[in-house]
C-alpha cells in the first residue's frame, strides 16, 4: 500500500510534482502513466526517501520510508538499472544489499536464479547488456521479498522478449498479493500490463481509475466525413453543437458524434457526401489528447496529425 | 555493525582499494629504500629520514578516500545505499570508519615498512626506535593517513564528483598551504594553522621551526583531527539536507 498526500516537489523554480495525491492498492499492477517530464521518477524518488518533498508526504505501509527498519523487506524498487558499480560483480552487488537489511546470504543466489542471472553472477556488472542490468535491478528489488514494488520504466530499451518477461513477472508479483507500481509513458504498454492507472501530467494528477475506464474515456470515437461542400457542412454541424476539425481541403473530423448523426445532418442540409466513416483514434493519440495541455516539452513538428488511424502499437 | 560490514564489502569488491594500497606502499617504501641506498658512514640516515616518502602514500590515500565517496555518487550506488539504509548519517559514518581504518593500517605498514627497508639497506645508520619522539615519527604516519582520509571523505561528500574533489584536495595540500605563506604580514602565521602543515609538524622531529610553532606535535595532530571532524560534520549535515 502506497499513499501520497499533497505531494509536491520543486527544484528551484521548476515544479516537478504539484499537490499529487493517490493511493496504490495491493494485489494488482498499477500503472503510473504520464508523458516525459511529468514527474514520475521524481515521485518514485520521494516514495523511496531519496528526494525530500517540498510539501505533502508519502507513506508506505502507513509509514514514511525513513521509518522502515529494514526498508528492503518492505519496498523493492528498480528506479535506475545502472545504479551499480561497473567493476563490482553482480553477486557482490547483491551481497552488500542483502547484508544491509540482514538478509541471509543464500537469498542472493535465490534472486539471481529467479531472474536467470545465476550463470553470470561472478561477472562485472559493467559488462552487462541493458536487459541483464534490468534483471539485476529486479533481483535487487526482490531481495527482501517485499510487499511493495516500484518499477520506473522497466521495459525501456528492452527487446520484445525482455518486455514480455517483465510484464509476466510484474503480473505474477501482483497475483501474489503484492502492491506493484510501474511507470511508463506509453498507454499501449500500460493497457497490457496494468489494471489500475494513476495518470499524471506536468506533475499533476489527471486521472486515477481502472485502465479499462481510462482507455474507454480516452478513445471515444470520431467521424470522418469527406464532402465537396465541407465548409458548409461544418457550419451545419456547428449549429447542432458538434465541433468539426478540418483534416484536409475536403475532409472533416467530427469528435463525439456517430455516423448516423452526421449522415442525417448532411442529408437534411442537402449536402453531397463522398465518404462517411467512424474512426477510433489510437490509444496513444487519445492519451496525448488527454494529457495534451500538460506535455512539458511541446514540439512544433511531429505533432500527431488528425488523419492518423493506425491502432496503438 | 551491519553498516560497517556493508561498507567493507563495497570497498573490497572493487579493485581500486587494492591498487591504492599497493601504490601507497610501493611509493612510500620504495622511496625509503632509495634514500637508504644513498646513506653512508659519513651521512647516515636518521629515523625521520626513513619516513620522508610518506607524502606520496598520503596523496594516494587521499585520492582513494575521496573516490570511495565520489564513485558512489557517480554510479548512483549512493542512492541504492540510502534506499537500503535511509539513515544517511549512519551510512556515511560507517563508510568513514571503514576507509579511515584502512588508511590507518596502510599508513602503519608504510611507515614500518620504510623503516624496516632502511634498516636492512643502510646498516651503517642507527635506526633504533629508542625515544618517544622516534616512535612518534614512525608510528604517527598511520594517524596522519587516517585523519587525511576523513578529510578527503568529507570533501568527497561535499563535492560529489571525482575530478573536483581530487583536484581540490591535492591542490590544497600541495600548493595552497605552501603559497599561503606569501600573503603579506600574516601569511606565515596563517600557514602554521593550515591542516596539513599541522599534520606535517606532528611527523617532524623537534627543530627550531617546530619549537617556535604555536602548537606542539600532539596538539598539532589533535588540531588536524578536529578540523577533519568539523569538515565531516558539515558534510553530513549537507548530505542529510539535500536530495540524494
Ligand atoms: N534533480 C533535479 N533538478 C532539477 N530539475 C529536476 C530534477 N529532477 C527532475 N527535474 C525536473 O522535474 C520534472 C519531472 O521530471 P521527472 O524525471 O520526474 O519526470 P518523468 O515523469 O520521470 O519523465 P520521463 O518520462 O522523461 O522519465 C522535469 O521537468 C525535470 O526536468
Ligand atoms: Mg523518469
Amino acid at each position: 500500500m502506497i499513499e501520497a498526500v499533497g505531494l509536491t516537489k520543486r527544484y528551484g523554480s521548476t515544479v516537478a510534482v504539484n499537490d499529487l495525491s493517490f493511493s496504490v492498492k495491493p494485489g494488482r499492477v498499477t500503472g503510473f502513466l504520464g508523458p516525459n517530464g511529468a514527474g514520475k521518477s521524481t515521485t518514485m524518488r520521494m516514495i523511496l526517501g531519496l528526494d525530500r518533498p517540498s510539501a505533502g508526504k508519502v507513506l508506505v505501509d502507513g509509514k514514511p520510508y525513513q521509518e522502515l527498519k529494514y526498508p528492503l523487506r518492505h519496498v523493492g524498487a528498480l528506479v535506475e538499472a545502472r545504479w551499480v558499480h561497473p567493476n563490482r560483480s553482480a553477486h557482490a552487488h547483491l551481497r552488500w544489499l542483502a547484508r544491509s537489511n540482514d538478509l541471509p546470504r543464500k537469498r542472493v543466489d535465490e534472486v539471481l536464479g529467479m531472474v536467470g542471472l545465476d550463470k553470470v553472477a561472478g561477472r562485472k556488472a559493467g559488462g552487462f547488456s541493458l536487459g541483464m542490468s534490468q534483471r539485476l535491478g529486479i533481483a535487487a528489488a526482490l531481495l527482501g521479498d517485499p510487499q511493495v514494488l516500484l518499477f520506473d520504466e522497466p521495459v525501456n530499451g528492452l527487446d520484445p522478449e525482455g518486455i514480455h518477461w517483465i510484464r509476466q513477472f510484474m503480473q505474477r508479483l501482483a497475483a501474489e498479493g503484492r502492491t506493484v507500481l510501474v511507470s511508463s509513458h506509453l498507454l499501449s504498454e500500460m493497457s497490457l500490463t496494468a489494471e489500475d492507472l494513476v495518470v499524471v501530467g506536468r506533475g499533476e494528477l489527471i486521472a486515477e481509475c481502472s485502465t479499462e475506464e481510462f482507455v474507454n474515456r480516452a478513445s471515444d470515437s470520431s467521424v470522418r466525413v469527406r464532402s465537396p461542400q465541407a465548409e458548409q457542412l461544418a457550419g451545419l454541424l456547428a449549429e447542432r453543437g458538434l465541433a468539426a476539425r478540418t483534416a484536409d481541403a475536403q475532409s472533416l473530423l467530427v469528435d463525439g458524434a456517430d455516423t448516423e448523426q452526421v449522415g442525417e445532418i448532411a442529408a437534411a442540409g442537402g449536402i453531397v457526401l463522398h465518404e462517411l466513416a467512424a474512426e477510433r483514434s489510437s490509444l496513444e493519440e487519445a492519451f496525448m489528447r488527454l494529457t495534451g495541455d500538460s506535455v512539458e516539452y511541446q514540439t512544433d513538428f511531429g505533432q500527431p496529425t488528425d488523419t492518423l488511424t493506425t491502432a496503438g502499437k | 555493525m551491519t553498516l560497517l560490514a556493508v561498507e567493507r564489502i563495497k570497498l573490497f569488491s572493487t579493485r581500486s582499494p587494492w591498487w591504492s594500497m599497493f601504490l601507497a606502499l610501493a611509493l612510500t617504501i620504495g622511496f625509503a629504500g632509495l634514500m637508504a641506498t644513498q646513506a653512508s658512514a659519513n651521512s647516515p640516515m636518521g629515523v625521520s629520514t626513513t619516513q620522508i616518502g610518506y607524502q606520496f602514500g598520503l596523496m594516494v590515500i587521499m585520492v582513494m578516500a575521496a573516490l570511495a565517496v565520489t564513485t558512489e555518487y557517480r554510479f548512483g550506488t549512493i542512492r541504492a545505499t540510502f534506499q537500503a539504509a535511509p539513515n544517511r548519517t549512519r551510512v556515511l559514518l560507517a563508510k568513514t570508519a571503514v576507509v579511515a581504518a584502512l588508511a590507518l593500517v596502510i599508513g602503519e605498514i608504510a611507515a614500518f615498512g620504510s623503516w624496516g627497508v632502511s634498516w636492512v639497506l643502510a646498516p651503517v645508520s642507527d635506526l633504533a626506535l629508542a625515544t618517544a619522539e622516534q616512535w612518534r615519527l614512525v608510528a604517527g604516519v598511520g594517524l596522519v593517513f587516517m585523519g587525511a582520509a576523513v578529510f578527503s571523505i568529507a570533501v568527497g561528500i561535499l563535492l560529489r564528483q571525482s575530478a573536483g574533489a581530487v583536484t581540490l584536495l591535492l591542490i590544497w595540500s600541495m600548493l595552497v598551504e605552501q603559497l599561503i605563506r606569501l600573503v603579506p604580514t600574516f601569511g606565515s602565521d596563517l600557514q602554521e594553522w593550515m591542516p596539513f602543515t599541522a599534520a606535517g609538524r606532528f611527523l617532524t622531529g623537534s627543530n627550531r621551526f617546530t619549537e617556535s610553532a604555536p602548537l606542539g606535535p600532539w596538539a598539532s595532530l589533535a588540531y588536524f583531527f578536529a578540523l577533519a571532524v568539523v569538515l565531516l560534520i558539515i558534510a553530513l549535515v549537507t548530505a542529510n539536507r539535500r536530495d540524494a
